[in-house]
């Protein structure tokens, strides 16, 4: 049944790609997004109701729970017209996160953490909702970087082909980091506690994720604005990265 | 029924002439009413008056009454389907100046609320305003600013979002940049400062925007405390240069420069957070959009080519629907006649024949409409019309 689902969630997810690459197109790559998402919800559904506790403990389980989150905080913005671009920076990554969740395993059921099913649930969940909300975050600063460079440069199509303000792309990346860190802190938190009790030491993933964190709190503490608020900002997401991707296989 | 057009435009004649027979709604639907059934559509661009009916010769009397000289030699006059078209292309607005504006369809709806035509001349002015919602909702014709004014303004809206409470310094006092920061103003920015090297012509706009006047020296002190400058002056050299600005905390600064010379220094564009358009900046961003709109324009087209698909298709049907009419009637005419001999009989019975042979007659005539109908849809429809009426003695009917 799951295996049933990824295919319709990957099909349109992938449609969205092509979709958002032509302006004309745009809005049916939202349909791909919204079409996607919700095979992807029936898909976690399927899993969770056929898992014998948190069935995405797993590295590539917790991927895929990874890009629903993506693309559910995507949602919220992504419906508008401006956000094309948004769209075509964030949809390929998310196909391709989805495709290596597959490949992985994530759409298996899991089988049974040795970690109690709350930790797993404060821990996994928090951690990857704000590492969803900083890809997100990373991708407004990604837009505000290419419209600043558009007005410096004076580009005479900047009208026709029409970003979000400065101003507007700014504060949605502060507004988004400002959500996201918070869950943050509670997912190591919760992490924290269990390291506490248990016992164990700190590793590559968690060392690069508190650095992210670092960043992140540096972000809001400082607020910069420009060029170096965006900068900052995809910083923290690189951290993310090498915490997602590269130094998976360290914690899992 | 014909549909008739004459009227002259921005296209065949010059403002001097255009000026002389352009109205007022009010008078334009005065001189519409004085024409019979039809609408005159008045614009500083265009007087034209469309006529249900042959004779469009009191029409082009009365424009060259206004004009006072004879219009033939520029007043264009149109029949049918051609002046649908131009009608449909001048809502979608495709024959304006400027491509896609969008009051030309406000105008037209006025003019056809004026006097509220009669029926056919009513059908072809709601397609044209129905064309007109939906090539401005199909296509972005519309969508980017086509002046270097409105360019201006939404450029700032590319920095800063919505302009309201953001702070304008006007630098001049130049018809331009009174239109730059009229466009600013209406899209919710407020013109704080005015500085001119004429304290009167500074006070004088100043006070129509509701700012305060400056003197050209004041200048740096001020650049802090706004979000736009727009600089408009005739002065021989830059009035503002990159070491006149203070350190700005987290705030853009936008600089519209439509001087010749420049009044603006062009390294504060270098500067973090300060963004630069001059005069030419500017025209290439509205030529850009302009050729983004005769793009749009195209698929306008289209969307009238289809309307005016639709107008042949509904006019010819026209030719014939009098004939199905009266046809109908004389079937209708005869089968009552036939029943009235039948007073005798119970009433249920009767009911039952009137059923019977009302259904008899819808099912004969059906196949001779149908046909009839796609006749007049490939222009054969009063060839059709004049068979049936000579076949079935309809002629009297009609006369």
């Amino acid at each position: 049944m799951a295996e049933a689902l990824f295919w319709p969630a990957l099909f349109a997810y992938g449609e969205a790609v092509l979709a958002y690459a032509s302006p004309r197109f745009s809005r049916l790559g939202i349909w791909g997004v919204r079409i996607g998402w919700l095979a992807q919800t029936a898909l976690l559904a399927v899993q969770a109701a056929g898992a014998d506790g948190f069935p995405w403990a797993s590295w590539a389980g917790s991927l895929n729970l990874f890009v629903w989150l993506v693309v559910g905080t995507y949602l919220i913005w992504g419906c508008r017209p401006n956000f094309r671009l948004l769209g075509l920076s964030v949809m390929p990554l998310v196909f391709a996160l989805f495709v290596a969740a597959r490949i992985g395993g994530g759409i298996e059921s899991g089988d049974r953490s040795h970690y109690g099913n709350l930790f797993l649930v404060l821990h996994v969940g928090f951690v990857l909702a704000a590492f969803a909300g900083f890809t997100l975050a990373a991708g407004l600063a990604g837009l505000y970087l290419v419209e600043e460079r558009r007005l410096k440069r004076r580009a005479s199509d900047i009208l026709r082909l029409k970003l979000p303000s400065l101003v507007v792309l700014e504060r949605l990346t502060m507004r988004t980091i400002a959500v996201s860190l918070p869950l943050l802190t509670l997912g190591l938190a919760a992490g924290f506690v269990r390291l506490r009790e248990r016992g164990g030491g700190v590793d590559a993933l968690m060392a690069a994720t508190i650095a992210a964190w670092a960043i992140y709190a540096a972000f809001l503490g400082l607020r910069p604005t420009g060029r170096s608020g965006a900068h900052l900002a995809l910083a923290g997401f690189a951290l993310v990265i090498v915490a997602r991707i590269a130094l998976a296989g360290t914690h899992f | 029924m014909r549909l008739s057009l004459v009227g002259i435009s921005h296209h065949v004649a010059p403002v001097e002439l255009r000026e002389r027979v352009t109205l007022p709604l009010d008078r334009a639907a005065s001189l519409a009413r004085k024409l019979g059934d039809a609408v005159c559509l008045s614009t500083c661009n265009r007087t034209e008056l469309y006529i249900a009916g042959e004779d469009h010769r009191p029409a082009l009397s009365s424009l060259e009454e206004l004009a006072g000289e004879p219009l033939q030699s520029v007043a264009y006059q149109m029949h049918d389907e051609a002046a649908a078209v131009h009608l449909f292309r001048v809502s979608a607005g495709l024959d304006s100046l400027v491509p896609g504006e969008s009051e030309i369809l406000g105008q037209v709806r006025d003019a056809y609320d004026a006097v509220r035509p009669g029926p056919f001349l009513d059908r072809v002015f709601r397609q044209a305003l129905e064309l007109g919602k939906r090539v401005r909702a199909e296509t972005a014709i519309g969508e980017s600013p086509a002046s270097v004014p409105a360019a201006a303004a939404a450029l700032a809206q590319q920095v800063f979002g919505d302009l309201t409470g953001r702070r304008v310094l006007l630098v001049g006092a130049g018809r331009i940049g009174e239109l730059a920061a009229g466009s600013l103003s209406a899209r919710g920015a407020s013109i704080a400062y005015v500085a001119n090297r004429s304290p009167d012509a500074a006070r004088e706009l100043a006070g129509r925007f509701g700012g305060e006047p400056i003197s050209l020296a004041a200048l740096p002190a001020k650049l802090g405390e706004v979000d736009v400058v727009l600089a408009s002056t005739g002065a021989p050299a830059t009035l503002i240069g990159a070491g006149d600005l203070p350190a700005r905390h987290k705030r853009p600064l936008f600089f519209i420069d439509i001087a010749v010379p420049r009044d603006v220094d062009p390294a504060v564009a270098d500067l973090d957070g300060c963004y630069l358009y001059d005069i030419d900046d500017l025209e290439a961003v509205v030529s850009e959009t302009l050729a983004g709109r005769r793009t749009e324009a195209e698929h306008a087209e289209r969307l009238v080519a289809l309307e005016a698909q639709r107008f042949k298709e509904w006019r010819a049907s026209l030719d014939v629907v009098p004939a199905i009419a009266s046809l109908r009637a004389r079937a209708e005419e005869i089968r009552a006649a036939e029943l009235a001999k039948l007073a005798g009989l119970p009433d249920e019975e009767r009911q039952t024949i009137d059923s019977v042979t009302s259904q008899i007659l819808n099912k004969l005539l059906h196949l001779p409409t149908v046909r009839m109908k796609e006749a007049a849809a490939r222009d054969a429809g009063r060839e059709y019309a004049d068979v049936v009426r000579d076949l079935f003695g309809l002629e009297d009917e009609l006369g």
